[in-house]
């Protein structure tokens, strides 16, 4: 999905870096890999953190992780490539997400992310140019991000900006790029996407108690159960249970999929059976 | 008889700083731990059981079963790891419920480890949603400072360390033994199962992974009892669940409901399709899920009955769409969802979601004959069963459904030399729809 609309050669997956990482960078990628029993089970976190100090992935951030895992470069090149939060290219200073699943786009995300693409005069994965005193954005659209019941939903560095309008979306980056409080409608002030990463990382920002518990979709249920006097029932009060599937046949005969069912009766059957003639069932 | 809407997990959303230590202990939070210790591990396991919970994350395995497949004689480490990878097209339940009240699932991870005996515990998180990773991080740290985490928890000689672990963007890591990967540090990639993650699963030792809602939904049941929570629901779906309706309702948002009831109530509770509009077709579970159409509206949503009306619970999702909405264009969007997706480790996902897209992008743009539908049903038949995992199982559910209730829709792209709706009058700002979008 990598069009390529702005002006200029396409970029290189990698380029040159001009610095290298720094130690404290060093200090703190020990510091993830060292809270798991498994090193290299912090190469995620790890990764995120090498964005957020490089602004991307650079070939620098690989070695370090490489090193520090004592894994080979190319094995942390791969796990970078296979992650879409993983960039190659440098970020801007926000990263503006417009979701276009099915349900949003049908809400309006395609629109909103058509008006973005000509208003910022980029394409799908790119960014602004740097300009003095202007915050750069890079634009992408992305897939759903589990607030449907908020759609149309932009995110910018992965805070929910719910309930988008074309014409609201326009207000959001325009603000950001002239340097203007923008906030989460279900979070705080907007950080830049290197903070962000910061947080992912396993590091954080002491933001956590900015905004509100929830957002009026979440409760909408909850209100309507408050107004009429709805609770789940008091203890002691419902009947008995009843009995449950004994065997793991009888548990996966209710299961929902019969992906689950055959793949149980496979592990049942110590291998016996055909895993493939078992699915066809 | 029992409520219409049980609030049980968003009880207390509505709280002043819910998320907080302090707010969830005046809701009488973290009780379920001193009664959890007073068990045997095996008694809480027995009463997971005895409740019926069933897998919150799509599939509906037993959950206290689950546990008990977790070799007790096996000496390697025992983990928990939960999945808060939510991403299922439609899906949006962990995601507000980590956000309000980040110590139900603490509580949850707590009470879950003690009973398979596990020391460590994580959380995989989806790395998009930074607010909620802020949120659980702050309740770890909190939980930490309480003795509800570390040794010698509450005086009970049980340890337990937790790790907030966030991914980086793959779909494909809801799948337990691809984010297993994804927690290892390698690309999610399934694994070929068995062994099954509870005899190798993280570092190749005995693991559970239960999804976030399943987690949360423990402390109730020792906290309440068994039976209170089997009392609730229908026979063999039993308990509560979050219902997330969205699209074109006129109040879209979260409703927590004894399984069971159906979308008729539901769409009512949520103030009717949009005004001026009728319901169209609707996922029951997220994309993955065959979709369903009016006839359905009163279909019990619990397991047992969705599966008989041809399609599947999944995650409760409940994604409504009106007239106004292209069947096609919705399922060549959540086909390039899926190709975009597919991990690549088994060609018939790979290459299959791949075809499927171009097929249906000819469609779509007026192109091709009617034979492609026959071509779509033959791709789909290449891929169902075929694939490595459900990834490349559920691409085709939207595919074999829609033509199988909107065929003539498809017909109509190739009449009418393009797709014959407006996209603009199916969004929430649409000069001719009610203001959706601007709901208090």
């Amino acid at each position: 999905m990598t069009e390529h609309v702005g002006p200029g050669p396409v970029r290189p997956h990698f380029t040159e870096n001009d610095r290298p990482l720094p130690p404290e960078a060093w200090a703190e990628l020990r510091e993830i890999a060292a809270r798991y029993p498994e090193p290299r089970s912090g190469l995620l976190p790890m990764l995120h953190l090498v964005q957020s100090v490089e602004g991307r992935v650079t070939p620098e951030g690989i070695e370090a992780c490489a090193e520090i895992l004592d894994i080979s470069a190319a094995d942390v090149n791969g796990v970078a490539t296979f992650y879409t939060m993983y960039k190659r290219k440098p970020v801007g200073d926000y990263h503006v997400g417009v979701c276009t699943n099915t349900l949003c786009a049908v809400m309006g995300g395609d629109l909103i992310f058509e008006r973005l693409k000509s208003h910022l005069g980029v394409g799908n994965d790119e960014t602004t140019p740097v300009e003095e005193g202007r915050a750069s954005i890079t634009l992408e659209h992305v897939e759903c991000n589990a607030a449907c019941d908020y759609a149309p939903v932009m995110m910018v560095n992965w805070e929910f900006m719910d309930n988008q309008t074309p014409e609201s979306a326009v207000q959001v980056v325009d603000d950001l790029r002239n340097g203007r409080e923008v906030h989460s409608t279900r979070g705080p002030r907007l950080c830049t996407w290197r903070e962000a990463e910061r947080v992912l990382a396993g590091f954080p920002d002491g933001l956590a108690d900015e905004g509100p518990a929830a957002g009026p979709a979440s409760l909408a249920g909850l209100r309507i159960a408050r107004e009429r006097g709805w609770t789940a029932p008091e203890p002691d009060g419902g009947p008995q249970a009843v009995e449950q599937p004994a065997t793991k046949e009888g548990a996966v005969d209710e299961a929902d999929t019969s992906r689950a069912a055959s793949e149980t009766l496979v592990q049942e059957t110590q291998g016996d059976v055909d895993p493939a003639e078992e699915k066809q069932k | 008889m029992t409520d219409v809407l049980t609030p049980v997990l968003t009880d207390n959303w509505d709280q002043d700083r819910a998320w907080t230590l302090a707010a969830y202990e005046r809701q009488g939070g973290y009780a379920s731990l001193d009664k959890a210790f007073a068990m045997t591990p095996d008694d809480v396991i027995a009463a997971v059981k005895e409740s019926g919970l069933r897998g919150r994350g799509g599939a509906g395995f037993p959950t206290g079963m689950k546990w008990g497949f977790i070799p007790q004689d096996n000496p390697k480490p025992k983990y928990l790891v939960v999945n808060a990878d939510e991403s299922e097209p439609g899906t949006c339940k962990d995601i507000p419920l980590m956000l309000a009240t980040p110590h139900t699932l603490v509580e949850g991870v707590i009470v879950s480890s003690y009973a398979i005996r596990a020391n460590r515990a994580f959380i995989y998180v989806r790395g998009e949603v930074l607010h909620v990773v802020r949120r659980l991080q702050k309740a770890v740290e909190e939980a930490y400072a309480a003795g509800h985490l570390g040794t010698n928890i509450h005086g009970s000689g049980y340890d337990l360390d937790l790790v907030v672990h966030a991914g980086a963007g793959a779909y494909i890591c809801g799948e337990e033994t691809a984010l297993l990967e994804g927690l290892e540090g390698r690309r999610g990639q399934p694994r070929l199962r068995p062994p099954f993650p509870a005899v190798a699963g993280l570092y190749a030792s005995p693991t559970v992974i239960n999804n976030v809602e399943s987690i949360a939904s423990v402390p109730s049941i020792i906290d309440r009892g068994a039976a209170w929570f089997a009392g609730m629901g229908t026979e063999k779906s039993q308990g509560y669940g979050i219902f997330s309706l969205s699209g074109h309702v006129t109040t879209p948002g979260q409703f927590e409901a004894p399984l069971g009831i159906t979308l008729r109530e539901l769409i009512e509770l949520a103030g009717g399709i949009r005004e001026g509009h009728e319901l169209k077709f609707w996922t029951p579970g997220g994309s993955s899920t065959p979709l369903l159409t009016p006839e359905h509206l009163d279909v019990p949503l619990d397991f047992e009955a969705v599966g008989a009306a041809g399609s599947m619970l999944g995650t409760r999702a409940l994604q409504i769409f009106d007239e106004t909405t292209c069947v096609v264009r919705a399922v060549l969007r959540w086909t390039e969802f899926y190709k975009h997706e597919s991990c690549g480790k088994c060609t018939p996902c790979r290459e299959g979601t791949w075809w499927l897209v171009q097929t249906l992008a000819r469609l779509e743009k007026g192109q091709g004959s009617e034979a492609d539908l026959d071509l779509l049903l033959d791709q789909c038949d290449n891929i169902l069963g075929r694939s490595f995992c459900a990834l490349g199982d559920g691409a085709t559910s939207p595919i074999s459904s829609s033509i199988k209730y909107f065929r003539d829709e498809y017909l109509a792209h190739l009449t009418h030399g393009g797709c014959p709706f407006d996209p603009a009058a199916s969004t929430v700002f649409s000069p001719t729809s009610s203001p959706v979008g601007a709901r208090a």
